[in-house]
Order: structure tokens, then sequence, then C-alpha cells
């Protein structure tokens, strides 16, 4: 069976809404789909905390968030796509206000900004530290108002369907209710999945994170961009890794090792003061702060526990007025989850991977190279966000790009002509493949096990701080994994809600999402905002102020070249924090 | 403690399967252990054919709810020691049709969701004008009601939602109010006619199960008795004033 739509956009949250609004206000004669393998609203943008990025303060200005992003970023962010990112942000942040998001304010009835790290100002907009939340059903709800959308909720998308002029038609998918399969036409696909942080075992990723979008876009032959860069968040909870939101800190939080001491003050971040001072101590970026953990863990000067060293996030001096109106949430989950009140006690945290910097490569209008492709979101790079992106920008990127890629994705579904059915043979092919699958009864390894062993070797090899030698030694354990999960046992061969299916087909996902990861970061042999190698500890602009580009080859393995970054008005200089 | 505990959770599928039947699992009992770990090492470890909804593990998303001891909870944040020494038993969400072990269809109320426009109406819309003004007591009249999470606890709770399925049901009404009580909203005419529908707002008999239910703290029946108290305040007026003077 077939389906027609001219826009699909896969993935449901805040990008692909953003962009299945944009679409059905601009071009209410085009019909778009939104297929994602969730319920839109149970999209992981509903996890994020604390705020959204963009300049309404008096006495900021856009060029001051310009170079915080930049230099937040190792100067790896391409400078024009900054710059029309950040000029953006505010107009669309506003545009949610008047869809209906509850944004924090002011008492006077204006919108509320707070501090967030790196940034120089008072600019990120909250919800109180549900924002996403806030944001991501502001946008299913007001997207439920326009009856050129199409909902695919829980369909699993498997393949992008290309003709021979290397142009996207379609994407296969099916049903996880029914196991049903089906070709999705389309004259343009925008990829909205999300990261891919499930890759690694410590995570405040959800557990749908798997990276669908970046590796359907990595097999159709469309390079991913940046992906060695790994946020690592300083502030996650042990065990859960759910995630302590970076406005605790904003709010003035502190982080203290074993003896009490805020230790950030010996790693170049500025000297403590009690209450918070912009860009610097608690509020430097979150590359630096991870880092500064493990060398804290090499002084022996963190608390051992079962789930490894942590150090301690001290709300205790902001009293329980100011946490209940400005971060319920964070008490709500300490208690639930740990235990813990942070009113009278200090919250155990450790550095936690959060956000991938890297993603399918796009232009500044989140076109990929391969005509009638585009992504946008954290599934994307376009690149605002370089070695290293700042707190509260992600949200923001999700609104601004996700705009832009679905008027863009539009524009070309509205001058290109159907598809013609030319890619009829791999459509079959895929359903072959995915009833094969499902009904393979000789699988040897367990799914999990092999999803447990690409996390260990990712974490070995791509870690905080990383070198040759265990990179390497991650690659090959990937390459036996990897013929491992080619044949990994399915026990559930049913058509209805089958979740072993779907792992089966994210751990593949994962795995060539770990793939690229570890080869990207083999390859640059320098030190740059969260790819710190030990062998090669400096920043190399002679030969590394470059976008890595990962490109899948016919033998499965990935080849990397580089492509130059766009400096408009900033050329490279030094990070400095706490002076 | 134990170090373990049993799970005794429902399978059943439809398609294929007459009855649901009830399977045991022996579990590792941890402390940060929640019911929906026990799940995973179930899935993970000892049965890939077990079928269940999760995804961000820390109550925000809403994709877990199910019967656990009977009472309908977010599996991720149930703990697993609230229910030693076991067994545990884990049943799919009441009051939904089920489309395989603890998954449900929750269509149903997807559909119902858009008839309360959901949404900020206007008639006229500049996003040039920038912000509209919402003092922080403007916000906290519809901010409670905000909070849902879709989880579908108190459609599972209700019992008229049990018996008569066309109902509209909690959250829906819930975030009907949420709109209607925004102060940047106009739209509480059209929601009018859904919400005093038969099997709108007077559907309820005021059990008050959702309020107990919800994990966010949404007080659903406490919505759906001011609305009733709107409404009939509109009828009263209708009748006294019956050309108008709104």
């Amino acid at each position: 069976m077939t389906a027609t739509h001219d826009v699909v956009l896969v993935g449901g949250g805040a990008a692909g809404l953003r962009a299945a609004i944009e679409i059905a206000e601009a071009r209410p004669e085009l019909s778009v789909a939104i297929v994602s393998k969730v319920y839109p609203m149970r999209s992981h943008t509903v996890s994020a905390e604390g705020g959204a990025a963009g300049v309404i303060a008096m006495g900021d200005t856009l060029d001051e968030h310009c170079l915080d992003t930049i230099a937040g970023g190792d100067w790896l962010s391409d400078q024009d796509a900054v710059e029309y990112f950040i000029g953006e942000a505010p107009k669309e942040l506003v545009r949610l206000e008047h869809w209906g998001c509850p944004w924090s304010r002011q008492t006077d009835g204006h919108i509320a900004v707070r501090s967030f790290g790196g940034m120089k100002k008072m600019r990120t907009w909250f919800a109180a530290d549900k924002t996403g939340f806030h944001l991501l059903h502001t946008l299913f709800q007001t997207s439920l108002k326009y009856p050129t959308i199409t909902r695919y909720d829980e369909w699993f998308v498997t393949r992008l369907l290309i003709d021979d002029d290397q142009r996207v038609c379609g994407v296969v998918a099916f049903q996880l209710a029914t196991g049903r399969i089906e070709t999705i036409e389309a004259k343009a696909v925008v990829l909205a999945t999300g990261g891919c942080g499930r890759v690694f075992p410590f995570t405040t990723n959800a557990n749908i994170s798997t990276g669908d979008g970046m590796a359907l876009a990595y097999r159709a032959l469309a390079p991913l961009k940046d992906m060695e860069f790994v946020q690592y968040h300083p502030t996650g909870l042990p065990f859960t890794g759910i995630l302590i939101t970076e406005a605790a800190r904003a709010e003035g939080g502190w982080m203290l090792n074993k003896d009490g001491y805020r230790y950030l003050q010996d790693y170049d971040l500025g000297t403590p003061s009690p209450t918070p001072v912009l860009k610097s101590m608690e509020l430097g970026p979150r590359d630096r702060l991870s880092q500064a953990f493990v060398h804290e863990v090499e002084r022996g000067r963190t608390i051992d526990t079962p789930y490894g060293p942590v150090v301690h996030l001290d709300l205790r001096h902001l009293g329980a007025e100011v946490i209940d109106a400005k971060l319920p949430f964070v008490r709500e989950l300490c208690l639930k989850y740990e235990n813990i009140d942070p009113v009278t006690e200090l919250i155990p945290v450790r550095p936690v991977v959060h956000y991938m910097m890297g993603g399918v490569s796009t232009d500044i209008n989140g076109a990929t190279p391969l005509r009638g492709l585009f992504a946008a979101g954290e599934t994307a790079c376009v690149s605002i966000n370089g070695a290293n992106r700042l707190g509260s920008n992600s949200l923001p990127e999700c609104l601004v790009f996700g705009a832009r890629a679905g008027r863009a994705a539009a524009e070309f579904a509205a001058s290109t002509r159907p598809p013609d059915g030319s890619t009829n043979t791999q459509a079959e092919d895929e359903r072959r493949r995915l009833e094969r699958l499902r009904s393979r009864t000789d699988g040897r390894d367990r799914i999990a096990d092999i999803r447990q062993q690409i996390q260990q070797a990712m974490e070995d090899g791509a870690g905080i701080y990383r070198d040759h030698e265990t990179l390497a030694k991650s690659a090959d354990t990937l390459g036996d994994l990897a013929e491992r999960a080619a044949t990994a046992r399915i026990d559930d061969h049913s058509d209805t809600f089958n979740t072993e299916l779907v792992a089966a087909l994210e751990l593949q996902n994962m795995l060539d999402l770990s793939q690229a990861i570890i080869a990207s970061a083999l390859q640059r042999t320098e030190s740059r905002g969260a790819h710190q190698r030990t062998d090669f500890p400096a920043r190399d602009d002679e030969q590394f102020l470059a976008h890595s580009l990962a490109w899948r080859e016919p033998d499965s393995t990935c080849r990397i070249d580089y492509q130059p970054v766009t400096i408009t008005r900033w050329p490279p200089g030094e990070r400095l924090y706490g002076r | 403690m134990a170090d373990t505990i049993t799970l005794l959770v429902t399978r059943y599928r439809p398609d294929t399967e007459a009855e649901p039947t009830v399977a045991e699992y022996e579990v590792p009992l941890r402390k940060d252990w929640a019911v929906l770990d026990g799940l995973n090492h179930v899935k993970d470890q000892l049965d890939g054919t077990l079928s269940y909804r999760w995804s961000c593990r820390m109550g925000i998303c809403g994709s877990c709810g199910m019967t656990v001891n009977g009472e309908p909870r977010l599996s991720c944040a149930t703990f697993l020691t609230e229910f030693a020494p076991g067994p545990v038993r884990v049943e799919p969400l009441a009051n939904f049709p089920i489309v395989r072990d603890l998954v449900v269809d929750i269509d149903d109320f997807l559909r119902k969701l858009p008839t309360v426009k959901p949404w900020i109406v206007r008639h006229v819309d500049w996003v040039e004008d920038g912000e509209y003004l919402q003092t922080p007591d403007e916000q906290s009249a519809y901010q409670q009601y905000s909070m849902c999470i879709n989880c579908m606890l108190c459609y599972s709770a209700c019992p008229v939602y049990g018996v008569d399925p066309d109902f509209l049901g909690p959250a829906a009404i819930a975030l009907a109010q949420r709109y209607n009580l925004d102060s940047r909203d106009h739209g509480a005419a059209d929601r009018l006619d859904v919400l005093v529908h038969p099997e709108g707002v007077w559907g309820c008999t005021f059990v008050g199960e959702c309020t107990r239910a919800c994990p966010k703290g949404v007080d659903p029946a406490g919505a759906i008795q001011r609305y009733k108290l709107t409404a009939a305040m509109r009828s009263v007026r209708a009748l006294l004033l019956p050309w108008g003077a709104r």
C-alpha cells in the first residue's frame, strides 16, 4: 500500500512540529505528514528543562549572543548560520508565546529571562524548569488546528527511498500497532528525530533517542558532520542519568567536591563569589565543567558511590522559596529518584551524555546534499553549535531551523515533480528485509547484550577525554559487534506492537552512528570543545578549523573528509571564562 | 529485604489469543529500581517478547502508564520497594482497548482532544507586535491545567469513562479550561458547545478519581466542577437576558 504527501516529516518533537506548522501556515495547499515512532507529545523535547535563549532584555545585543555562541563552540560554528539563528530566535520565542507557551513572567507581565552557562547576559527564556515540556505541548496542541497535517503516530521509518536522479522521494515505514509496512511517497522529506545519546551507557536521553534520522541519512549516503563532538552535561543524577538543569546553577547553585570546596576555581573558570557571576565558575560552559570533573576524580577529590564517582550540587543556600518557584522539577526529581530534598541536602551529580553537536550535514536552509532531503534540530548539524553547544541554544535551534527547513522543503516540494514510482523495487526490497528480520529464528546474541557492549565501547573510546589507542580499540570492538548484530536473536515474530523488532532496527542505527563517531574522533588529531584528545591536547586551527564529514562507504566503513568553517566577523580567539 | 521480587505481568495478543494470561517474572529488588526497571530487566534478560511503552523514565513524557497493584501509575515513577516483598501485579491501563500486553489504544483521546480546541484562539494575531503581557497572577489562573502530560491515568481511573466511552474525559476538559482561563485566549465561546454537551462536563458525576490519579498535580475534577458553574451561569444569564448583553 502506498500513501502520498507533499512533505513527510520524520519525527514529531519541537523541530518536526515547528516545520509542520510552518508548512501548514505558509503553504496550505500542501499535504504534510508527521511520521513518528511515538505520539508527538512523548518526544524527547519534553525532557528539556532550563530554557531557550533569545535576546530580549535591555542592554543585551544580538552580537553578544553571537560571540558567546561562537566562543562556546570553540570557533567551529558557521558564523553566517549563527547570525541568522540569533536574529530569528527572539521572534520564534514570541511566536511560541502567542501560541500559548506559559513562559515565566516578571511581575509587570513581561517575559522573564535567567542566566545560563557561557552566556554573558541574561537571555534565557524559561517556563519554570519544564521549558521543553511546555514548548512541546504548545506546539503539539497548536498543530492540531491545521487540517493539512496528517499524523502517523507510532510508525517507524526504516528507509529513505531515492530515485535514479539521487532525489529523495519518500520513506518506508511500519505501523507499530499492526506491523503494516507501507511506502509513504513525498516530494520532500525532513528528518527531525533528535539525537543519539542512547549509544552511550549513561545519558540524559530518552529511550527513543537512538539517532534514527541520522542513520537513515547516513545509509542513504548523505554525510554526517562533526560527529566527534558529544556533549557531556556536568550534572546528571547517578544511576538514572536524569538531568539536573543548568538553571540550578544559574539560580545560584554551587559545585562542591568531597571537601565541600568549589573546585571549579582550580580550572581557569574564575574565582568563587557567593552569588552567580555570568560566564564564570558554575556558569562556565558544559565542556569545561565536565572536563574539570575528570581531573577531580584523578586528584581523588570526588565521592565514591555504587554508580561511580560523584561531586555535589549544593542548592541549600537558595532556600525553599526560590527552589519551589524556579526549580520545582529539580526538587520533584531529587525527591522521587534520589530520595533527597535539595532544600536541605546535597545533590550527587556526575557528567552525563546529553547532546550531539554533530548530525546530518545541512546548509543554512536545512538542506542536505541529497536533493529533497532536509534535516533540523539535534538530528541536523547546520552548524551553529560548533564543538560545544551552550545551554538553552538547542530549543530555539529546533524552532528557528525547524521553521526554515520546513519552508525550504515546502518550496522544493512545490517546484518539483511527483515521485514516479521508480523506487518501487527499493520499497519492495525493504519490505522483504523487514519481513525476514521479523521472522528470523536462527539469531544468536540478545539485542540487549550487543547494545550494552556498544555503549561500553563508546564510553571507553569516546568519553570526555580520548586518545588514539582507546579510540582504535573501540573501532575494533564495534566492527566485531556489527557482525554479531547482523545475526542478533529475535524472539518476537508478531505483527502486533513488536518492540523487539523496533529494538533490532534501532540497534543497527546505533551501530552505524557509533562507528561514525569513533571514526570522526580518530581523525581529528587536535582538542577542541567537547573533543579532547590527550595525545593532541592543543587546538590546531591550521589543520582543523574545519567540519568533519563522515561518509558511508559501500563496504560499510566510514570515510572522513573536511569542509571549511564559515567565519564572518569573529576570527578564532581564546575562550575566556571567569575573567 | 529480599533480593528479588516477583512481577505478575499481563500478557495478551488479541489477534491470536482469546484471553489475557499472567506471566510470572523474578526480577532484582533494588532500592532505586522503578517498576519500569523491572520490566526492562525482563525485556533485556528474560523475555524479549514483552511489549510496553516507555521513553523518558523521568515522569514527564507520559508513555509508561500502567495499572500497578490495581492503581493507575507511571511505571517509571513507581518503585518496586513500595510493594516488597511482592508480588507486584502489572496490568495495562483500565478502560482502554488492549493492543498487546501492557500497550493500550489511546487514539480515542487523540480524537477528542482537537474537539476542545486546545490552542490559543485569537481573531487577529501579529507576532510583530511582540509578547502579550501576562502577570504571574494571570498565569496562575491556568498554570496547573497546563501541567497535563497526557499519560491517561485519569481516564483509566474515571468510572464514568469506564462505562461511557463517549465521555469527553478529564484531561481533555482540563486542557479546554487551560485555554479558557488563559488571559491571552478569546476562544471560550468556541469551546462551549463541546463542553456543555451531555458527554462534556455534565457527564462527570464528580467522583474525583481523576484528580487522585494525576501524577502531576493537575486537578481535572476541579476544572470540571468549575466549568459546570460557568456553564450554569451562562444558561441563567441567557434566560434572563435573551437578547445578549453577555
